[in-house]
């Protein structure tokens, strides 16, 4: 393993153990990323060939990758980052690292058994042995049931390493304690997904608090602390400061978010009051995601973009960004009841879940690589830059944009068309997707599809090389 | 109980946060971290209240056998989606002194529990949802399934094609052979759905075009597109 690690990311000898396993990994879950992206491809294609594959992996078990893959890729990448701060928060290296070491293992092996079965097995009968072993059939959280209480029993080590080496430090800082908090909110809303119900209505009411509750909540906060990190490092913005603004991102983030899982609630079985309660308090939730974008511009500014770490700088510009724009703008553009009556269910969800994965937590994740990057490869400066991150970044941009754009027209088309116009029947939904509004978006959702594939192989290569001949003159030395 | 108002839940939750905060945080400057840090506290803990209040309200409100998500034997009966001028959408009507029994045998409350059971995990066990929408939620690759039951489209086509005599054996048929019964160059793949199992999934989807979804989909089945 370590020969393996010190090819990928340079020399890691001097690192403590805990940035080791985060460099564990991040290796696994930009892999990860990579097989999310083919799949997501594969289902793509088969949008506009319906007879790609169409008897070797469905549509069904194409997107289930697809989604399943990114899930576990973006928890790993913030594991990564937990283990990458940890030795610096707390002074010391992780207790337990042995420890922490073997969930790494059991996580990825956990994940691979339940990808080959959703590969080679597919689908069971109608029947608990396949909930239990084969898939779960609910969207995101497909994994089965074995697996996930091997998550948890992962995460509790993983949370284990976190605490001990907190108490051991005797000392506690505010990031690490909004972060154990949230660490236990986060895992805790999974297992509200781990039962089985006849009752479709109370089978989404659960469903959605973990989906909700962690990607409009628990998730956010917790980027909040790992960005509040990366500010610190990147841009050397005080620790009061961050830490200030890390309490209000929480106050505005749970104030809004909680009860803003109201939106999911106007038409899956439940009383009419989530309808004004949901409406109120999602149309909020953008408000948090202004200050996150005020605070990292307002730091930048102070320092008038100095830094030492050009990527990782810009990649905290998309993350405040794409944040406000993918969650913020495009789900304020659906989540009055009033629009969503039509909008539910179409590929407007799409297209913001597109831009907001991307922006709020794709972002997240490339901040704190680079900045282990520089860490390992280029502690004492010159700063990290290279051509090729520049192509990945505006490369990986434009091409996101152009998916989500195309998705927006589709979905606005599924929406007046099928919805509005049409009565919602199998005969409407047939007939939309033939409509050029939505057919066509669906070529275009590929081919910029592939381009993003692309601009992954460009990042990837960048993350191999960038920093590593930091001492020749063709890098630019100078702080901008 | 009554319905809570959306407005006396939003403007207490918010009363509380401000009211607790303030006195807990009373003489401190608000540039300090520590008057953000209880006010953050104080915020989530009262909001994740008010949660965990709605939450068993609405639990009790949506239970198997309420009148939001009735009982499964509903399926005996005939079911429409009407307009209801009072609540201003359309709702489910359960035809109580119409029969209609499903497959025309008339199934027990417990007979019929077992089904909607065998229904739900034939549906997780082939993630349908990854496909189509339930409810709204799902995957956008083929129809929202919500209202299947009472989508004209049995009628008018998939009977005849399908040489049936009644919907649900035109269900059941398309159900373990969509591709032989396409009705576009987007097919459903056969999933290898038993007899016993293609009838449970029909069961539950009759049983699921009952639950009072607030309106949702609006004026299904009425189409200015699709016409027949
Ligand atoms: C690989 C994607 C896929 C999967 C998985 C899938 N379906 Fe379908 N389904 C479709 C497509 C596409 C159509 C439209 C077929 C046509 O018009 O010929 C369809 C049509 C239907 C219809 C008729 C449409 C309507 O509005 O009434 C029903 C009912 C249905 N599917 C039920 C199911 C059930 C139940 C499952 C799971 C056991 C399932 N489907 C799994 C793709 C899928
Ligand atoms: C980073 C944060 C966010 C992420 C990652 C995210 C992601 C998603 C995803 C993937 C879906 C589709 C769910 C499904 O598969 O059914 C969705 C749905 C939705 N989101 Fe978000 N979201 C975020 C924040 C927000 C915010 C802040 C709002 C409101 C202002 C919002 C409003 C909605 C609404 C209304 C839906 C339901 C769409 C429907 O009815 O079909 N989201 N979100
Ligand atoms: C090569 C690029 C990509 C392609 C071609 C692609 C394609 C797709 C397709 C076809 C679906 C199924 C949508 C449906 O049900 O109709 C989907 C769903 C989804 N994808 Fe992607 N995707 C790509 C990249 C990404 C990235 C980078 C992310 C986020 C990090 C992402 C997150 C999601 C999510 C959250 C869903 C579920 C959306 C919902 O239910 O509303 N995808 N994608
Ligand atoms: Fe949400």
């Amino acid at each position: 393993m370590e020969a393996l690690l010190k090819r990928i990311w340079g020399d890691i000898s001097s690192l403590p153990e805990s940035r080791k396993i985060a460099l564990m990994y991040w290796t696994v879950a930009i892999v990860l990323f990579g097989a999310q992206l083919i799949f997501g491809l594969i289902a793509a294609i088969q949008y506009v060939n319906p007879d790609f594959l169409f008897d070797v992996l469905p549509f069904n078990i194409a997107r289930m990758l697809h989604i399943n893959a990114m899930v576990v890729w973006l928890i790993m990448g913030f594991i990564g980052g937990i283990y990458w701060l940890l030795p610096d928060e707390t002074g010391t290296d992780v207790v337990g690292a042995s420890l922490g070491k073997i969930a790494f293992y059991l996580l990825t092996g956990a994940v691979s058994v339940v990808v080959l079965v959703y590969i080679l097995v597919q689908t069971g009968k109608g029947e608990f042995f396949t909930i239990w072993f084969i898939n779960e059939g609910r969207e995101y959280i497909e994994a089965p049931r074995w697996a996930d209480i091997g998550i948890v029993a992962v995460m509790g080590i993983i949370y284990f390493n976190v605490l001990a080496t907190v108490l051991k430090s005797k000392r506690i800082t505010g990031l690490l304690g909004v972060l154990l908090v949230d660490l236990i909110a986060l895992a805790g809303l999974y297992m509200a997904g781990m039962f089985f119900t006849p009752n479709i209505t109370l089978d989404q009411f659960w469903w959605w608090w973990v989906v909700h509750l962690w990607v409009e909540a628990t998730w956010e906060v917790l980027v909040g602390v790992l960005m509040g990190w990366a500010l610190m490092h990147v841009l050397g913005t005080p620790r009061r400061i961050v830490e200030g603004w890390l309490y209000l991102e929480v106050l505005l983030v749970f104030g809004t978010g909680i009860l803003g899982l109201g939106h999911h609630y106007y038409w899956i079985g439940t009383p009419e009051y989530w309808l004004g309660i949901g409406g109120f308090f999602s149309s909020l939730e953008p408000i948090p995601l202004v200050a996150m974008i005020v605070h990292a511009v307002y730091d930048a500014g102070m320092h008038k973009l100095h830094t030492v770490n050009r990527p990782a700088l810009f990649f905290i510009f998309l993350q405040a960004f794409g944040n406000f724009f993918g969650a913020g703008v495009w789900g304020f553009m659906h989540t009055l009841p009033q629009i969503n009556l039509y909008s539910h269910g179409t590929q407007m969800a799409a297209s913001h879940g597109h831009l907001a994965f991307f922006g709020a937590y794709v972002a997240t994740n490339l901040v704190l690589i680079y900045i282990a990057l520089q860490q390992i490869r280029s502690p004492e400066g010159p700063i990290l830059d290279s051509r090729t991150w520049k192509i990945a970044y505006v490369g990986m941009i434009a091409s996101m944009v152009g998916m989500v754009g195309a998705l927006l027209v589709a979905g606005f088309a599924q929406t007046f068309f099928e919805r509005a116009v049409g009565g919602s029947t199998w005969q409407d939904y047939i007939l939309t997707q033939m409509h050029p509004w939505v057919k066509i978006p669906m070529f275009w959702r590929l081919g910029f599809g592939v381009l993003f594939f692309l601009f992954y192989l460009v990042l990837v290569y960048d993350i191999l090389t960038i920093g590593r001949k930091a001492k020749e003159p063709s890098v630019e030395v100078k702080p901008a | 109980m009554k319905d809570f108002s959306w407005l006396e839940v939003t403007v207490a939750s918010l009363l509380f946060i401000l009211v607790i905060g303030s006195l807990w945080t009373r003489g401190r400057n608000w540039l300090d971290p520590v008057f953000w840090k209880r006010f953050a506290i104080v915020g989530s803990l009262v909001m994740f209240t008010f949660l965990w209040i709605l939450t068993f309200d609405t639990l009790s409100k949506t239970r198997i056998g309420t009148d939001r998500v009735p009982s499964p034997d509903v399926i005996n009966y005939k079911i429409t989606y009407e307009y209801d001028p009072q609540k201003g959408y359309y709702m489910p009507v359960i035809h109580k002194d119409k029969k209609e029994p499903l497959f025309g045998k008339e199934v027990s409350p417990q007979e019929a529990m077992e089904l909607i059971i065998k229904g739900k995990l034939v549906i997780q066990s082939r993630a349908c949802m990854n496909c189509h929408t339930l409810l709204g939620n799902g995957a956008y690759y083929a129809p929202d399934l919500t209202k299947a039951w009472l989508d004209p489209k049995w009628e008018k086509i998939m009977i005849p094609a399908t040489e049936s005599e009644t919907k649900e054996e035109a269900m059941v048929k398309f159900l373990m052979n969509p591709e032989k019964y396409a009705t576009w160059t987007r097919r459903m793949p056969n999933l290898n759905l038993s007899e016993e199992e293609a009838k449970a999934v029909v069961a539950y989807l009759k049983w699921m075009s009952a639950i009072n979804t607030n309106g949702f989909p609006d004026h299904f089945g009425e189409s200015k597109l699709a016409k027949f």
